[in-house]
């Protein structure tokens, strides 16, 4: 109260003090006692943001610490040469590794030759209106739906449709759906970045809008699309609800060999294993082992997004 | 019209003997529903470097946009009246826009490199209009960098990244690259008002000696420099044309009032 009296004061004696000298606007008594609930404030703040970050870094750390202390012993050569088994000593994820690549081999050429595409289309081709705008609002929606409710239209579409069965072909497709509004909004937020009298100078020089987006747009606006595209793509790795929905069988004895073939992926053996741990309870140290080889892929994926970004970063 | 006929008659006059490249008749442009150009008409010659000057919001960068149609790329714009480049109207539909651009290059008001090296910036155009081989597009490369006085400071580091030269040298590579793929005419849209008085004197001796071999317009704010380097002036005031004459005659003894009054300074 008497804080809010002082300050009214002050706003009236602003201007010439008695002795007719300018007056600072600054009431010294009234600054220092704020000052030192700003400062406090700012110390409290710090704290706060602090404690947010220690909170994912701790549930990290139990996540590590769990899985690491489940795989030790289990996580070895013979493991990662294996096929799976029933018996958990012999289990290896062999087949399942070779299951996640033949998968990502077809989600990362769909996902970005589809991506990159409509993100050129929307931000270089299509008139800026209504039309536009409804397709980018449709787009982010898409981006949010549940991949469960992707599994349900891969396996109407893919799988039973297009008679893929629950194969790598028609999971991977599925796969691609589900992550390619991602790169959609990467690649047009990358693209609209890239500054307009740059595509001038393209223009000036009789370049055909595919010219300029060719030669100047893309490279220009690699980084961002490869950082996003690399982004999704880790998504898609370690997603699960989707391949379940399409089928995928519990138990895969052969190493699959072709996009047709039947398979098992990372994530996958993840869950069935977990769910199994009931039965037998080595499953858990197997698909503890699993998450380790997973997580490293991961890893290793983002890694290979931070260094592209670096290394292309462009300056204007 | 009739008083250029009327010089044309001027046998001391050589100027206005040269052929007539463009030959802009009634042009109005809106944008939305602005009207940013008011029946513009102005005849622009060859070898000729013709200054268009005038206030901010005139219309003079809009205009310089129109012929190389770079307008096209600016949504909800509408033109009316003819634009004719070497007597083809540039608005008619037989006209390809990528081909008149390779004919008329540009240089915009901030130096544009692209983010490449010095080298692939000069050649971009070369490129782009299908030219191969190595030894030709090198040949290029030094023609057009020394055409655009910039050859000597960049030989031995053709290949570094065009960002790392200062505003100046980015556009003199601006105009290199507009010289590679040798267009008839040369629009600038004040070239030197992003740049130090060094660099502006580099480019104002590049434009006296480009116009040897290309017509040039050039939009400048900056009178003194118009009168400098132009042959013919016109002064753009709200969207019209005010008046057009020999650059001389327009800062000794224009015919308007209003041309008098801006380059007076009284206003703009």
């Amino acid at each position: 109260m008497n804080h809010h009296n002082n300050s009214d004061n002050n706003e009236k004696n602003i201007g010439l003090n008695n002795e007719g000298k300018l007056k600072t606007f600054l009431n010294k008594e009234i600054t220092n006692k704020r000052m030192d609930n700003r400062i406090l404030l700012d110390k409290v703040g710090r704290k706060l943001f602090s404690l947010s970050i220690l909170f994912a870094l701790t549930v990290l750390a139990i996540l590590f610490y769990r899985i690491g202390a489940q795989s030790i012993g289990w996580l070895d050569l013979q493991f990662l040469t294996s096929n799976l088994s029933i018996f958990p000593e012999k289990a290896g994820i062999y087949g399942v590794i070779i299951g996640s690549f033949l998968l990502m081999a077809v989600v990362i050429p769909v996902t970005l030759i589809l991506g990159i595409s409509t993100a050129i289309y929307l931000e270089e081709y299509a008139n800026k209106g209504r039309f536009q705008s409804f397709i980018n609002v449709n787009i982010s929606n898409l981006a949010g739906v549940p991949s469960v409710i992707f599994g349900l239209l891969g396996l109407t579409v893919f799988g039973r449709l297009l008679n893929l069965g629950s194969s790598i072909l028609a999971g991977g497709l599925t796969l691609s759906l589900l992550v390619l509004p991602i790169v959609v909004v990467a690649g047009q937020e990358a693209i609209r970045a890239v500054p307009g009298f740059l595509r001038d100078g393209a223009y000036a020089m009789g370049a055909t809008k595919w010219t300029t987006v060719r030669t100047v747009v893309l490279p220009s606006a690699l980084p961002g699309i490869l950082t996003g595209s690399i982004l999704a793509i880790s998504r898609a790795i370690g997603e699960t609800a989707p391949l379940v929905v399409l089928g995928i069988p519990a138990l895969i004895l052969r190493v699959p060999h072709s996009i047709m073939s039947d398979f098992t992926a990372l994530p996958i053996q993840i869950y069935y294993w977990t769910l199994d741990t009931v039965l037998t309870p080595e499953y858990a140290n197997l698909a503890a082992a699993t998450i380790v080889v997973l997580l490293v892929l991961l890893f290793l994926l983002n890694s290979v997004a931070i260094v592209i970004r670096n290394k292309y970063q462009r300056r204007y | 019209m009739e008083r250029n006929a009327l010089l044309m008659l001027n046998e001391k006059n050589n100027n206005h003997q040269n052929n007539v490249v463009y030959d802009v008749k009634n042009l109005n442009l809106w944008y939305g529903d602005v009207r940013a150009l008011k029946d513009i008409k102005l005849t622009i010659r060859e070898n000729q470097v013709t200054a268009i000057i005038g206030p901010s919001g005139c219309g003079k960068s809009t205009f310089i946009k129109t012929l190389n149609r770079m307008v096209d790329n600016i949504p909800s714009v509408r033109t009316s009246g003819e634009v004719l480049y070497y007597g083809t109207n540039i608005f008619s539909n037989g006209i390809r826009v990528e081909e008149l651009r390779t004919s008329v290059g540009m240089v915009f008001q901030k130096p544009n490199p692209f983010p490449k090296s010095i080298y692939e910036n000069v050649v971009y155009g070369p490129k782009i209009h299908g030219i191969k081989d190595k030894k030709e597009l090198f040949e290029i490369t030094e023609r057009s960098l020394r055409s655009a006085s910039l050859w000597e400071e960049v030989k031995d580091r053709l290949h570094a990244n065009a960002y790392g030269l200062s505003g100046g040298q980015q556009q003199r590579l601006c105009i290199a690259r507009s010289l590679a793929i040798q267009p008839e005419v040369l629009l600038m849209d004040e070239p030197t008002s992003a740049l130090d008085p060094i660099a502006t004197t580099k480019i104002e001796e590049l434009i006296n000696e480009l116009k040897k071999y290309y017509t040039i317009v050039i939009v400048t704010h900056n009178m003194q420099q118009a009168a400098r380097i132009s042959d013919i002036t016109s002064f753009f005031l709200n969207g019209e044309v005010i008046e057009t004459d020999e650059t001389q005659k327009i800062f000794t003894n224009p015919n308007d009032k209003k041309t008098e009054d801006y380059i007076t300074g009284k206003f703009g």
